[in-house]
């Protein structure tokens, strides 16, 4: 059970909008930051920062694919599999990476909608950064290259390292 | 002759490739410049400007932006401006990199659109997984509020403009604009019926404007070069120029800016570098998923929105075009589309909920040699249900247009890939590969 740590930022995010409702996505966020995952401590302290229920905060988080509401590893790496990936070797990035890491319990590895960038394909994201024209080799070095600390990754809700961004 | 690019949006992003996104570059580039020349002007002669720009939406329906801008009923405040940045229309890829490499083109674009319409708080609705884009922008407009180009007395004109950056957390459907006005609420992000029409009631039940990425960043450069000039580029009612996002099997994937009213063949080939593997080009999508098909015999087909519509039943959109070579199964490319529109229904209608499932399920057992002789008229039929009559522009048993979109392919299917998905149906396996 994780504590009830407060979230520094709440005040700062609700003045942000003329509803305090509006607030209860960028509070998951920092939730998950905080976590690693959206715990129901935490859906309980959104709640009362909105004046919501908890089990409307988890209606609301639940709908959403970038709220994680279980442990997850401390790489999240999102392969996009959709048309223009297709024809360029997504689906058998995809396959290896998750065949690859399979066992990894730092390493998870999701299979993705298209993430924008088709000009790059294949591609993924790793904790929301974008990595393109990838092949097999060149992704697991990447995974690699964070695994051993040579690159630094996002946050797991992909704000920056810094704490910055919204 | 050899096409070229027409940079009006993308040109800082162009010209300054290492440091688009900073706001030195933005000022030594005549960033804010117009800003500061509309806050000069008479908001109703903005308004003007955007008129005569003949500017179109550039999100995918193509609706005129100042006729949007009109339906704001006068005299009730306060009133929204909301920023569409949740892009995810598989295919389309030109907002995250305005958004990325250009924000404060955007921030001007929505300064001036804001004080046109008296807006003094206006959001972007930044897609979740565009991490780099939101903090770029939330950066973006930190800079430019501490530099007094937005904010209180922005530029020193009297008028007060803030501007909220608001992640999505990863739901496709955030990109209709009032399953957007949801999510922003903090709500499940699912359609509205309408109406009543956002610019009636839509943030906070306020008077409401929604517009693209692409749109608002336009609107400097319809101010700098004033809106005749821009509108004097282009084709018939699709006027100026527009992004265009080219991906699939072709030799230069990328957006590429051209002025409205060159083809298909142009694009691919003169921007594209031509089809990448066994040509002749065995189909494209031109105008995102949502959209039908279009073949070879298609390519000389003018970048005309109304034109396609109306001729071809098919939709420029987004400005994506996919393209497929010989090798590419369309009863593949189908399925996978199918497996997007079925996760991403937001489930509120029944028709999208069960039909996207269904259509994913039998355009799957016809891929891996299970289906009937009877599926493909399963498929439309299914389509049908959801789509009446299976026409382009489509009729909708749904509240929002994601449902027909996903009936697209099917009728595509239908239309050039009969004998494809027969083959697949009488052989078990599939033709392509």
């Amino acid at each position: 059970m994780i504590e009830r740590t407060g979230i520094p930022k709440a005040a700062e995010i609700l003045a942000r909008y003329p509803s305090r409702r509006s607030a209860l996505m960028p509070l998951l966020y920092e939730v998950q930051e905080r976590d690693g995952y959206v715990t129901e401590a935490g859906m309980e302290e959104v709640a009362e920062h909105i004046g919501l229920t908890p089990a409307e905060v988890l209606g609301v988080c639940s709908f959403y694919s970038m709220f994680k509401r279980t442990p997850q590893g401390k790489l999240l790496v999102s392969v996009c599999t959709s048309v223009s990936c297709m024809v360029n070797g997504g689906e058998e990035l995809y396959a290896h990476l998750r065949e690859r890491y399979a066992d990894d319990p730092d390493v998870t590895v999701e299979e993705v909608e298209c993430l924008a960038a088709d000009d790059g394909a294949p591609v993924m994201q790793v904790n929301y950064e974008f990595h393109e024209k990838l092949t097999m080799d060149s992704a697991e070095q990447i995974v690699e290259d964070y695994k051993a600390g040579r690159k630094t990754p996002r946050s797991l809700s992909g704000t920056t390292v810094r704490g910055e961004g919204p | 002759m050899t096409a070229t690019e027409t940079r009006i949006v993308t040109k800082r992003l162009r010209d300054r490739p290492d440091d688009s996104w900073t706001l030195a570059a933005a000022k030594e580039t005549g960033g804010y410049d117009a800003l500061r020349q509309a806050l000069t002007m008479d908001p109703m002669a903005i308004a003007e400007e955007v008129k005569a720009s003949g500017l179109r939406g550039r999100g995918g329906a193509g609706f005129p932006t100042a006729t949007k801008w009109s339906f704001l009923p006068a005299g009730v405040e306060p009133r929204y401006l909301v920023v569409n940045c949740d892009e995810a229309e598989p295919s389309t890829f030109k907002d995250r990199m305005l958004v990325e490499r250009d924000p404060h083109q955007l921030i001007e674009g929505m300064a001036i659109a804001s004080f046109a319409l008296n807006v003094h708080h206006a959001f972007v609705y930044v897609r979740g997984e565009f991490a780099l884009g939101a903090e770029r922008l939330a950066a973006a407009v930190q800079e430019a509020r501490a530099d007094g180009l937005i904010g209180p007395n922005m530029c020193g004109s009297g008028f007060d403009f803030e501007i909220t950056v608001h992640r999505g957390a990863g739901a496709y459907i955030c990109g209709e604009e009032t399953a957007l006005l949801n999510s922003l609420e903090g709500f499940h992000g699912m359609p509205r019926i309408r109406p009543p029409f956002p610019a009636i009631a839509g943030l906070y039940a306020k008077p409401t404007v929604v517009n693209n990425v692409e749109t608002i960043s336009t609107l400097p450069a319809i101010i700098t070069m004033g809106g005749e000039a821009y509108g004097a580029m282009g084709v018939e009612r699709s006027r100026g120029s527009r992004i265009f996002s080219l991906s699939g099997n072709v030799n230069k994937p990328g957006n590429y800016e051209l002025e409205l009213g060159l083809t298909f063949r142009q694009l691919i080939d003169d921007f594209g570098g031509g089809l990448a593997g066994p040509g002749p080009v065995k189909f494209f999508i031109p105008g995102g998923a949502s959209s039908q098909w279009l073949t070879d015999e298609h390519l000389d087909v003018v970048l005309d929105m109304d034109l396609v519509t109306q001729q071809y039943g098919v939709m420029l959109g987004s400005g994506a075009v996919m393209v497929y070579n010989q090798d590419a199964c369309p009863v593949r490319v189908a399925l996978r589309l199918a497996k997007f529109f079925a996760h991403e229904s937001c489930g509120k209608c029944t028709p999208c909920r069960e039909g996207t499932g269904w259509i994913e399920k039998v355009l799957y057992r016809i891929e891996y040699g299970e289906g009937r002789d009877t599926d493909l008229d399963l498929l439309l039929d299914v389509g049908d249900n959801i789509s009446p009559g299976l026409n382009a522009p489509f009729s909708q048993t749904t509240i929002c247009p994601l449902g027909p979109s996903a009936v697209s392919a099917i009728v595509s299917l239908n239309k050039f890939f009969r004998d494809d998905v027969l083959k697949h149906v009488k052989e078990g396996k599939c033709r392509a590969a």
